[in-house]
Order: structure tokens, then sequence, then C-alpha cells
């Protein structure tokens, strides 16, 4: 390790120079995961083709469901079509940046590669979430954006470059969420190594993601609304770009979720690592 | 994996002139306790596989719900029928599904361990199928009070079969299943004499089979054209028929003849698993072994 070189804008402002530097080590981060795609390049594609075929399957099961059916609720085909490409999306997105790091943390923890990373002299969190980027989620979330387009044509929709870009900031919050509630999972492999399965259980919460809200009513609609947001995620966005949002406080919800999801995920995570114990040695 | 591998190697040696159902028997054993240390990962996946059940329960609820009291079917569904074929797909998955078994397979080929199987006379396709069966017992173990609970929650919904012998043909119908999933899986497994990364290809397959094979919805509320391009295929007979079986959808004739060609994909797919691996084992290079 050498001397840190004293940073000229430390004495301005500490705050953006700090921001600077995790620019910059994100940004090394990124170049090795292009490398290591690089590597492996017919995987890299093959791995596309895999996600673009259970998306395909996801929007024909939509189109069989509507060969029998107008309406569910009031969400008519095309609303549900932009729903699933919508989920998909938000979810393409999350897997970019976080998926395999949440998969990956019991690894580390299995394997004592933990040690490394605690002793950087970095956030730990912002490494262990952040460590590899999914290049191939981008091109899926393309795809997402494309069935979303045209399903948004069939409506026929026309949203103001506001509503998108609200859309869009909604849709972050939604990817922030589904973040706090993975990574709280990924945690338990502190107490349990083998949480790897739970981790990949999460999958199944997406599919509730790409549902329209309204077929669901009871316990089952509070559990996935008030205490594992899956029916606010996509629905809120989806609704607010076809105007359905009926009030503001479906928005409040979905806000006052995620913040409530990033404290809970916070707090977990403090308490977990004191439990680290490192392996064998 | 790597210890019960290796007191696998022991107990072979020591008893050389075994008979050969002592020989499976003992391969039984063996999965019997490879699986057990997955009973957490089991109970884990039987509970978060409620999750969607349920989900699309609902939606479906929802459908009929939003059609006349009258005429409320969907294809030649009514709801109680329909939701009754989720939650009999949830069963025969049960009791058929593959469970990490072509992983671990294509991680035995690609790690060189089958290399003990080439000296010792024990036949690795069967002695998988001894893993495989030991799987679904304990798995089935695990999941049978959760989703009994699960199926007693929905009683009001679930249609039993018609008569003993329906429930019989249905039966032979999920062992036929069983066995064609597992060669089938066993032949993908395969290509990781080829290709260094298998899971793709098995996804790619999975998903073929996640619609085609009647998971995401019965197959007969489709287009009657595509219905019957699929059944040219091994995928409805790896759950759709044996649902409909049960349903009393399909009788008499049709049964028999479906039997017949379901039980035609079984040896199908046994002849492929073996093809794949005498071709295999010319390329094989024990790695490591």
């Amino acid at each position: 390790m050498q001397p840190q070189p004293k940073n000229p804008n430390t004495d301005s402002s500490p705050q953006a120079a700090r921001l600077g530097r995790y620019f910059g080590i994100y940004a090394a981060l990124w170049k090795n995961s292009v490398t290591r795609e690089t590597m492996f390049k017919g995987n890299f594609l093959l791995w596309i083709i895999v996600e673009m075929l259970w998306f395909g399957l996801q929007l024909a099961f939509i189109g069989v469901l509507y060969l029998h059916t107008d309406a569910i609720g009031t969400w008519t085909k095309w609303q549900v079509l932009l729903l699933v490409g919508a989920s998909h999306f938000i979810q393409q997105v999350f897997q970019a940046f976080f998926l395999i790091n949440c998969a990956n943390l019991s690894e580390l923890i299995r394997t004592g590669k933990m040690d490394f990373l605690l002793l950087l002299p970095v956030n730990t969190r912002f490494v262990v979430s952040l460590r590899q980027v999914d290049l191939g989620g981008f091109v899926n979330a393309a795809s997402a954006v494309a069935v979303m387009i045209y399903a948004a044509r069939q409506i026929p929709l026309s949203p103001s470059v506001a509503t998108i870009a609200s859309f869009l900031v909604i849709c972050l919050v939604g990817i922030l969420i589904h973040y706090s509630l993975m990574f709280m999972l990924a945690t338990i492999s502190f107490w349990t190594v083998r949480a790897q399965g739970i981790v990949y259980g999460y999958y199944n919460l997406f599919q509730i993601a790409r549902m329209p809200d309204e077929a669901f009513q009871g316990l089952f609609k509070a559990v996935f609304t008030f205490a594992l947001p899956m029916l606010l995620v996509t629905n809120v966005p989806v609704r607010l770009l076809t105007d359905r949002l009926q009030s503001g406080w479906a928005l409040a919800l979905l806000l006052g979720m995620a913040v409530v999801c990033a404290v809970a995920s916070e707090c977990l995570w403090r308490v977990s690592l004191r439990r680290y114990t490192s392996a064998s040695s | 994996m790597k210890f019960a591998g290796s007191q696998a190697k022991a107990s072979w040696l020591g008893c050389r002139k075994t008979s050969v159902v002592q020989k499976y028997f003992h391969a039984l054993n063996i999965g019997f306790q490879n699986n057990l240390t997955y009973r957490f990962n089991f109970l884990t996946r039987t509970l978060f596989g409620f999750i969607p059940l349920t989900a699309i329960i609902m939606l479906w609820r929802t459908i009929y719900e939003g059609k006349p009291a009258d005429a409320a079917t969907v294809g030649s569904y009514t709801l109680r029928q329909m939701i009754s074929y989720y939650l009999i797909v949830t069963i025969v998955d049960a009791l058929t599904a593959v469970n990490e078994d072509d992983w671990q397979i294509a991680g035995d080929i690609k790690d060189g361990n089958i290399s003990q199987f080439l000296l010792k006379p024990v036949d690795y396709l069967w002695f998988r199928f001894c893993l495989f069966l030991a799987g679904r017992v304990t798995y089935l173990m695990v999941a049978f009070v959760p989703l009994a609970l699960f199926i007693f929650w929905l009683r009001d919904y679930f249609v039993l079969p018609a008569d003993f012998l329906t429930l019989g043909l249905f039966l032979c119908s999920v062992l036929l299943t069983a066995l064609l999933q597992f060669f089938l899986s066993y032949t993908m497994a395969m290509l990781a004499f080829w290709v260094l990364e298998v899971s793709t290809f098995i996804f790619i397959l999975y998903a073929f089979e996640y619609i085609a094979s009647g998971h995401l919805f019965p197959l007969d509320i489709l287009p009657p054209a595509i219905e019957r391009a699929l059944f040219f295929t091994p995928f409805p007979y790896q759950l759709y028929f044996p649902v409909s079986v049960y349903m009393g959808k399909i009788t008499g004739a049709e049964l028999a003849r479906g039997l017949l060609i379901q039980a035609g994909w079984v040896l199908f797919a046994y002849g492929l698993a073996r093809f794949a691996w005498h071709r295999g084992i010319k390329k094989y290079s024990a790695v490591g072994g």
C-alpha cells in the first residue's frame, strides 16, 4: 500500500471527493466485469437467449389467458402485457447490478473470502453488493423496453416526457425494494450457510410482481403489499404510466415501503456482520 | 458429496460379489443420506413454491368471476377443475421432477468422478437412477405435510379421481413420467462431455418443458392446432398427460394409446441417454481423475 496522495479537493468538499473515489472504484469493477464477460462470449449470448425465452413464455401465458377473457379486474390485455414488460425491466436491471452479488454472499462467508472484503478501505456493503455487474441484464432490459413500447402503442398510450421520467424514477424505487429484500435474505447466510436456496426462492416473488394487483385480495394481498411489497413494485409505476393511479396514496405507500425495507436491510446487515467469524484458519 | 463418494467406493470394494439388487439397494441408501442433507432446502422450496401457486389460483378465480355465472368455464374447465389442475400438477411435479440430478451428473463428468464407474461393475445410469428415486422419496417425506395442508385448505376445489381404475392408470402414467423426466435430464447432462457450461442448455430445454408440458396452463385451452402440434413432442407426456388422466379428460382407447405413446417416449429417451453416454465416453479424458 502506498501512502494516499493528498487529494486537492479534500479541503473544499470531502463529500464530493468521497463520492468521486467510490465512482472510481465502481468504474474499475465495471471494467472487470466487462473483461470477464468477453472471456465467455458464447455463454454470455446463451444466457441472453435463456432470459428471452422465459420472458417470451410469460408473454405467451398472458396471451393464452386473454384468449378466454377480456379483462382481469379492470386490466385489459395490453395493459397486462405492459405490466409484464415493466416487471421484466425492473427485474433485469436489478439482476444486472445486484443479483449475483447477493447470491454470492453465502459463498463469501462459507469460504472465508469475506475477510478480504472486510479489510478493504471501503464500505463493505458497497463492495459486497456491487462487486460484479451482469451485463446481459441490460440487453434483456432493452428487450423489455421494446415490449413495453409495443404494448403502449396498442393501448394506445402516448405519455408525456414528465410521465415517463417519473415512471423511471418509481422503477428505481422498485429496484431498491427488490435489492433490500434480497439482501436481507442473503444475510441469513451469516446464520445458516445453506442460504443460497433461499436467495433463489426469491425468484418466486418476481412472479407475483408481474401480476395485476386486482387479482388478489385478503391476507395474500395484505402480505404482498405491506410486508413484501411485490404488488406495489410494478403495479404502481404501470398504473402511473397508464394514468390509472386513483390517488397519490399508492405512490406514498411505495415510497414508504422502500424506506422501511432499506432501513431494515441495513440494520440486519449490521447485526449479521457482528456474527461473522471467518472460516478455518 | 466427496465424502459420500469415497464411502461408496470403500463399501463397493468390500462386497464385490454382492447381487445386483444389493448393489443398487446400496446406491439407494447413499441417495437417502445425500438427500437428507437437502431437507431444509426441500422444505423452503416447497413453501416458496406455494406463493406463485396461490397467486395463479387467485388470478384464475378473478378471471372466472368476470364471467357470467351460468357459463363460467375456460375451455372445458370449471373453476374447480382449473384449481384442481394446478394442484395435481404440483403433486405430479413433487413425484417426478428432477432436483439437481442433472447438475450433479454434469458435475461428475466435468470433475472426472465418473472414472470410478468405468472401472466398477456398476452402471452409472442405474446408479444415478437410484439417487433420483431416493431424492424423490426424500422430497416427498419433506413436502407431504405442507402439500397435504395446502390441498386441505383448498379441499372444496379439489376433485378426486372418478374411480380406482383411473387412479391406477394415473399412477402408471406418473411412473412413466418420472422415467421420462429422468432419462431426458440424464441425456441433457451428457452434454457436459462436449461443452463446459451445460446450465444454459438445461435452462433452454426447461423453458420449453415449462410451457409445453402444461406447467403454466392446461394445454387444451390452447388453440386446437397448437395443442395437436405439441402432442408430437414428448413435452405433454412429462406432465400434462398424467394430470389429464387423473381428471378424467382422457379415457378409453385414447388413454390406452396415450400410455403406449408415453412408454414409447420413455424407450426413446432411454436409448438417447445410452447413445449419448457411449459417444461421450469416447471423448472423455478423465480430468483430474
